[in-house]
């Protein structure tokens, strides 16, 4: 176990750095991309450029919740403890990213629209996915280790068939309200688009990474749990009970 | 082995049977909503006209409580002396338990509901300008809408630490969808206007989530 | 150490049962054949409880597996296995009837006889109206032992039957038991009070620290030291 421990560890070494430098270099362009090399927005002003944030953490966020479906489904199929570890971590990440929408959102919309919250469709879809995921997170918590993987994994396919009717029932609740005019819509500046795309890209790799430490970290916690474990019994004056 | 809904049938009247002789739960029960009820009154004191407006939030709000302080019960006969290890032991289908436990729970929030809501009306002092049937439609599939989610994460919740916290949190967010859907229903009804697309909504909430309950039901109930 | 009669009825390799930071079972290999009672004894923590729950199927092992009568899948086999816990696994509320008619349905027995039947065999009276909550711990143990018996099962699977039993409730106990055997069932009993059990089991199961240290055919504790420290970790 310690040989392949120190396998996968070299591998890592390697690759991490690479990875993380990359990931520095496409945050800090996507920054300055965001900040000084997008147009400033006609009628908004400066206040606009946090749609750069915005809107990739958004899309991070999504991409993550759906992971975390994929790999709670392959979990209650196939067993395997590498895909609830996936499932931890893209929930909790994903959450994190969540957190960042809720908060830019409010941030933006306070100054174009004079309201920090509004019944909005795409940011009440996205509180209650957060809700949802928080409450996994929470369900995770809160379960003995044992049956924590199963039940989890029940409740993220529960928590994904959620997100339609969400969405409906929030577009229809929408529809037939009164709402503060949206900026814009429709056609997007291509060089907005450009910087978008290029923050979202730095976004997801960063996500990535983190999800991958933290992969690595609870893997190790679980194979030291579980030696620990099995050494526990052998020495009664340790006895964990 | 017999049918399943011969399993499901004997459980439900042992269920119903055990509830009877004790009536401890359904009396305080009862008082609750009827605390519910009185205390969300004293809260909002509408005119008639107002009271049309947000009385499908009110109503479905308290019925929402209750029906956690019930939910939170159905599990807690089977975890004393460990019973539910017999059922598991035994050649029962675990989707018999699931669908008597939902249906005994149906009942039991039903029966609250009916006690709580006279008193809304005559404290509110509500008349539908809608068709009445489609208020008890409504009802029905909000009621089962909770009620199957609150049955499957009552049992999710069975083995975790302070379980009986476990249960809002788990079943609110994933409600949401049907929440929304029986308020605006009810208030859409109550004001004279139409409902189909909740209504379509929520039958399609109450299929989607009774199938993949009943799927997951015997994974849940043996996650160990 | 293995016996000569046929094929083993059970055979448990290399099971381990993992809780968290906790290793109830840490490698149980073992082969059980059939038509004799078995006595599991070992100290708090051995492991006994989880490996009697393990072979009952109420627990996924973490690693390791489970064959009995031939099936990997205790769900296959669950009409021949009677499993008896530490608590009653009955409904205080009920009578001892109800709670037995209840369980026969689950098992698919119909016929209103067999209830009567069980309680009797384990000496109680199937007229007692008292729900079993207000029984005391020895009719109410013998209650939960013959739900138990029950499906007339071909494995009976009991964890700690004689706790706060009375010494004469208990030897009734283990006369019945024993005679159970001796029609063919195959018998495993998790208990503290192994005195109860010397003469009437086959062979005792000697668990510590969640491995089967030894079994022997006599009522008496191997040295268990050198055993521990001599375990190579790997």
């Amino acid at each position: 176990m310690i040989q392949s421990l120190n396998d996968s560890n070299d591998s890592m070494k390697r690759a991490f750095p690479i990875l993380g430098v990359l990931t520095a270099i496409l945050l800090s362009y996507g920054l300055y991309m965001a900040l000084v090399g997008a147009p400033t927005e006609r009628t908004m002003g400066d206040v606009q450029r946090i749609f750069y944030y915005h809107v990739p953490s958004a899309w991070t966020a999504f991409i993550l919740f759906f992971v975390n479906f994929g790999a709670s489904v392959f979990y209650l199929i196939k067993r395997r403890p590498a895909a609830d570890i996936v499932a931890l971590v893209s929930a909790e990440v994903g959450v994190v990213f969540c957190t960042i929408v809720l908060v830019t959102g409010p941030i933006w919309a306070r100054p174009v629209w004079g309201i920090w919250w509004t019944w909005d469709m795409r940011l009440t879809s996205t509180l209650v996915l957060w809700l949802i995921y928080v409450s996994y997170l929470f369900l995770r918590r809160f379960s003995s280790s044992g049956q924590t993987p199963t039940l989890a994994a029940a409740l993220a396919v529960l928590g994904a068939l959620c997100v339609p009717f969400v969405y409906f029932s929030i577009w229809f609740f929408r529809t037939q309200h009164p709402q503060p005019v949206m900026g814009g819509g429709g056609s997007i500046d291509p060089r907005m688009l450009h910087v978008l795309l290029i923050n979202w890209l730095a976004f997801s790799c960063f996500a990535f990474l983190v999800c991958w430490s933290r992969y690595r970290l609870e893997k190790l916690q679980r194979d030291v749990d579980q030696a620990h474990a099995l050494e526990s019994l052998l020495d009664p004056r340790r006895g964990v009970r | 082995m017999s049918a399943p809904t011969g399993i499901t049938r004997v459980t439900l009247l042992k269920d119903l049977r055990l509830e009877w002789r004790s009536k401890d739960a359904i009396n305080s029960m009862l008082f609750f909503s009827l605390l519910v009820v009185v205390v969300f009154s004293f809260s909002f004191d509408p005119s008639a006209e107002e009271s049309r407006q947000i009385a499908g939030g009110l109503i479905w709000v308290a019925f929402l409580f209750a029906a956690v302080v019930a939910l939170n019960q159905t599990w807690a006969r089977e975890i004393r002396n460990q019973v539910l290890d017999a059922y598991r032991v035994s050649p029962a289908p675990a989707n018999s338990l699931f669908a008597a436990k939902v249906l005994g729970n149906f009942i039991f929030v039903t029966v609250l509901e009916a006690l709580m809501t006279p008193l809304f009306i005559v404290f509110y002092r509500l008349r539908a300008l809608g068709p009445a049937w489609q208020l008890l439609l409504v009802a029905v599939l909000g009621t089962w809408a909770l009620v199957v989610n609150g049955t499957f994460f009552a049992a999710m919740s069975l083995r975790t630490r302070s379980r009986e916290i476990m249960l809002p949190l788990l079943l609110f967010p994933i409600s949401i969808p049907a929440i929304l859907a029986m308020v605006q229903s009810t208030t859409a009804i109550l004001n004279g206007e139409g409902a189909r697309f909740w209504i379509v909504l929520l039958v399609t909430y109450d299929l989607v989530f009774t199938t993949v309950c009943l799927l997951l039901f015997e994974t849940v109930l043996n996650a160990e | 150490m293995t016996e000569t009669a046929p094929v083993p009825v059970i055979t448990v390799s290399n099971l381990i049962k993992q809780f968290g930071r906790f290793a109830a079972l840490r490698g149980v290999t073992a082969e059980f054949s059939g038509g004799k009672l078995y006595a599991i004894l070992g100290d708090n923590g051995a492991g006994k409880t989880t490996l009697l729950r393990t072979l009952a199927g109420l627990n996924q092992p973490s690693s390791g597996e489970v064959t009995i009568l031939g099936a990997s899948k205790f769900h296959d086999i669950c009409q021949q296995v009677g499993y008896m816990a530490h608590p009653s696994l009955l409904y205080d509320e009920m009578s001892g009837m109800e709670n037995l008619e209840y369980f026969a349905r689950l098992y698919g027995i119909t016929s209103g006889t067999r209830c009567a039947e069980v309680i009797r065999a384990v000496g109680l009276d199937p007229e007692l109206v008292r729900p079993v909550g207000q029984y005391s711990q020895g009719m109410r143990q013998r209650m939960s032992l013959a739900r138990a018996l029950l499906n007339d099962p071909k494995i009976l699977l009991l964890d700690e039957p004689f706790s706060n039993v009375d010494l004469h409730s208990a030897t009734e106990m283990v006369r019945l038991l024993a005679g159970t055997r001796d029609q063919g069932k195959t018998i495993f009993i998790v208990t503290h009070q192994a005195a109860l059990l010397e003469g009437a089991a086959d062979e005792f199961v000697w668990m510590e620290y969640g491995k089967i240290v030894a079994r022997t055919r006599e009522l008496k504790r191997p040295a268990s030291s050198g055993e521990r420290s001599g375990e190579s970790t790997k």
